[in-house]
C-alpha cells in the first residue's frame, strides 16, 4: 500500500496548477497547468514574450508566482513555509547566458555549491565534478577560466555544474539561443544524452528539430497560456491550432516569411 | 577663419604651451629663491628629524591609517549590504548614515569621537589609536559604502541567479559569488580611498597626544617649532609621498590588470573638445 502511494508520488516530477504571474500591469502567465513525469522530456516552444521563460523560472522560484501551486518531487514550493534553498538543490537550471561564476575556474564552478550547499568535502566534490565534466566531454578544461571557453563549452560546463548537484529535474532556459550556430550541436548532443539516460527535463527552446526528436511532450505557449500540447509529432508535425501553425511556419521557414512580408 | 580644424587645434596647443612657459618664467624671476632655500632646505633641521620622523611619525601615520581603513572596510561593507537589502529600514538607515558622514569634515568627526566617547562613557580611557580607528573608520566607511555598493551592483544578476538556483542561500551567494567578484571591481577605487585616509590621518594632531603618538604632520609641526625652520614640512611631505605614490601606482596597476577604465591620454581629455 505505502509503496504504491510513494510510487504514484514519485512518478510525477513537476506538477504545476493554475500558475499566474504578472510583471506590473503585464500578465505574463494566465493560469498554467503542467505535469512532467519522472524521466520525461518536455519542451516548451512559442514566440518571445509568450511567458515560457517565466514559466520555467517559476519552477525553481527564481520568479515568485502570484497564484497557483508548483510542486516538485512532492514538495510544494509555493508553500510559504517551504525551504526554497533546500528545494532548489534538487532542481538543476541551465541559463541562456550560461552564468558560470566568472571568478572561478571550471573545476571550482562545479565544486563550490557541492561543498557549500551539500557539504561534500573537497576530494569528493572534485571527483563528482570531474565525472560530470567527462559526461559533457570537457575533462581537459578543468583548470580553464570561463572566459577562456567558447560559448558552447561554457554551456556544457554549466550543464555539468547543475548535474554535479545530482538534481532530480533539469530546467533549460533557451540553452542554445546565445550560441553561434556551429556550437549549438555540441550542447544539444549533451542534452540528448541526458534525455536518453532518463533525466527529467523541462526545456524552453527554439530548436524544433531537437524538440521533435527528443521530447516526450511539446507545449506551445502564446500570450501566457498553453495553446496546444501533445506528442511532438502532433504539436510540431501536425498542429491543430491556428496560432501554433503560424508560429511554426515562421520558425521553420523564416526566409519564406520574409519574402512574404516584402 | 579659414583655418582647418586640425590647424586650429595646433594653434590652440601652441598657445597653451606659451602660457605655461610664461607662468614658469614669471614665478622663477619674481620669487625670492634664496629665502625659500633657507627656510625649506635646512640640512641641520632635516638631519635632526631623523630617525624619529620615520620610527615615530611615519610609523604612526601608517598605523592610524591601517586601523581606520580596516574598520572602514568592515563598516562600509555592512552599510553597502544594508543599502542593497530588501528590508526598507536597513536601506534608509544606511542611506542616512552615508549622507551624514560623507557631508561632514573628517576633522569634526575626529574631534567629536575624541570628546564624545569619554563624555558618554566616563570610565573609558580612550586610547588615541582606538579613537582614530573609530573616527577615520566612521568617515572612510561612509565613502567606502558607496564604492562597495557600486561594486556589488556591477556583478551581473545572472551570477546571483546561478548561485541561488544551485541552492545557495543569500548569505552563501554573497560570500562565495558576489563579494569575490565585486572585490576585483572595487580594488582600484578602494586604493584611492586608502590614499585619502592616509592624508586624513594627519588630523590626528587635533587630539592631544604623547610624543610616542605623533604622526607625520604633528611630528613635522613640533620639529618646525624646535628648529625654527620650515624644512620639517618638506620632510613630512616627502614621507607622505613615500606612502601615497606607491599606492597610486598600485591602484593604476590593479585598474589595468582588472580591465578597468583605461587611463585617458591627453588626446581624449575635455581640453581637446574645447579646442
Amino acid at each position: 500500500m505505502s509503496s504504491q502511494v510513494t510510487g504514484t508520488a514519485s512518478d510525477v516530477a513537476v506538477e504545476i496548477t493554475g500558475l499566474t504571474k504578472s510583471f506590473g500591469p503585464l500578465q505574463v502567465l494566465r493560469g498554467i497547468d503542467l505535469r512532467v513525469n519522472r524521466g520525461e522530456v518536455v519542451c516548451v516552444i512559442g514566440p518571445s514574450g509568450s511567458g515560457k521563460s517565466t514559466l520555467l523560472r517559476c519552477v525553481n522560484l527564481l520568479e515568485e508566482p502570484d497564484g497557483g501551486t508548483v510542486i516538485v518531487d512532492g514538495v510544494d514550493l509555493t508553500d510559504p513555509d517551504c525551504d526554497i534553498d533546500s528545494a532548489r538543490r534538487r532542481i538543476g537550471m541551465v541559463f541562456q547566458s550560461f552564468n558560470l561564476f566568472a571568478h572561478l575556474n571550471v573545476l571550482n564552478n562545479l565544486t563550490i555549491a557541492q561543498r557549500k550547499v551539500l557539504g561534500r568535502d573537497r576530494a569528493a566534490a572534485q571527483e563528482i565534478a570531474l565525472a560530470n565534466l567527462e559526461r559533457v566531454g570537457l575533462s581537459e578544461k578543468a583548470n580553464s577560466l570561463p572566459n577562456q571557453l567558447s560559448g558552447g563549452q561554457q554551456q556544457r560546463v554549466a550543464i555539468a555544474r547543475a548535474l554535479s548537484m545530482d538534481p532530480d529535474v533539469m530546467l533549460f532556459d533557451e540553452p542554445t539561443s546565445a550560441l553561434d550556430p556551429e556550437l549549438v550541436g555540441d550542447v544539444l548532443n549533451v542534452m540528448r544524452k541526458l534525455a536518453i539516460e532518463g533525466m527529467t527535463m523541462l526545456v524552453v527552446t527554439h530548436e524544433m528539430l531537437f524538440a521533435r526528436e527528443v521530447a516526450d511532450k511539446v507545449l506551445f505557449m502564446d500570450g501566457g497560456l498553453i495553446v496546444e500540447e501533445g506528442p511532438p509529432d502532433q504539436v510540431i508535425g501536425d498542429p491543430q491550432q491556428e496560432r501554433t501553425r503560424t508560429f511554426l511556419a515562421r520558425v521553420l521557414n523564416p526566409i519564406g516569411q520574409r519574402e512574404g512580408d516584402g | 577663419m579659414a583655418l582647418s580644424k586640425r590647424k586650429r587645434a595646433q594653434v590652440f596647443r601652441g598657445v597653451q604651451y606659451a602660457i605655461l612657459v610664461a607662468v614658469i618664467v614669471i614665478v622663477a624671476f619674481t620669487a625670492n629663491w634664496g629665502r625659500i632655500a633657507d627656510a625649506f632646505l635646512d640640512a641641520e633641521a632635516a638631519g635632526g628629524m631623523f630617525p624619529g620622523v620615520l620610527t615615530v611619525g611615519l610609523k604612526n601615520t601608517v598605523i592610524y591609517t591601517a586601523l581606520g581603513f580596516s574598520f572602514g572596510v568592515v563598516l562600509g561593507l555592512i552599510l553597502a549590504l544594508m543599502r542593497l537589502s530588501s528590508v526598507r529600514v536597513y536601506r534608509v538607515l544606511a542611506a542616512i548614515y552615508i549622507e551624514f558622514f560623507r557631508g561632514l569634515p573628517a576633522l569634526l568627526v575626529i574631534l567629536a569621537v575624541g570628546t564624545a566617547i569619554p563624555l558618554a562613557f566616563p570610565g573609558v580611557i580612550l586610547d588615541k589609536y582606538v579613537a582614530l580607528m573609530l573616527a577615520l573608520g566612521i568617515v572612510g566607511g561612509a565613502y567606502m559604502a558607496e564604492t562597495f555598493r557600486a561594486g556589488l551592483q556591477a556583478v551581473p544578476a545572472g551570477q546571483v541567479e546561478a548561485a541561488r538556483s544551485l541552492g545557495m542561500s543569500t548569505t552563501k551567494t554573497n560570500t562565495w559569488v558576489v563579494i569575490p567578484q565585486a572585490f576585483k571591481i572595487i580594488l582600484p577605487p578602494l586604493t584611492n580611498e586608502l590614499i585619502l585616509l592616509t592624508k586624513d590621518s594627519s588630523l590626528a594632531l587635533f587630539l592631544g597626544s604623547t610624543v610616542d603618538e605623533y604622526e607625520l604632520t604633528q611630528y613635522g609641526r613640533v620639529a618646525l617649532n624646535q628648529f625654527r625652520s620650515l624644512t620639517p614640512v618638506l620632510v613630512a611631505g616627502v614621507c607622505y609621498l613615500i606612502i601615497t605614490i606607491p599606492l597610486s601606482y598600485l591602484s593604476r596597476y590593479l585598474e589595468r590588470r582588472t580591465g578597468g577604465k583605461k587611463i585617458s591620454s591627453p588626446e581624449s581629455t575635455g581640453l581637446e573638445v574645447a579646442a
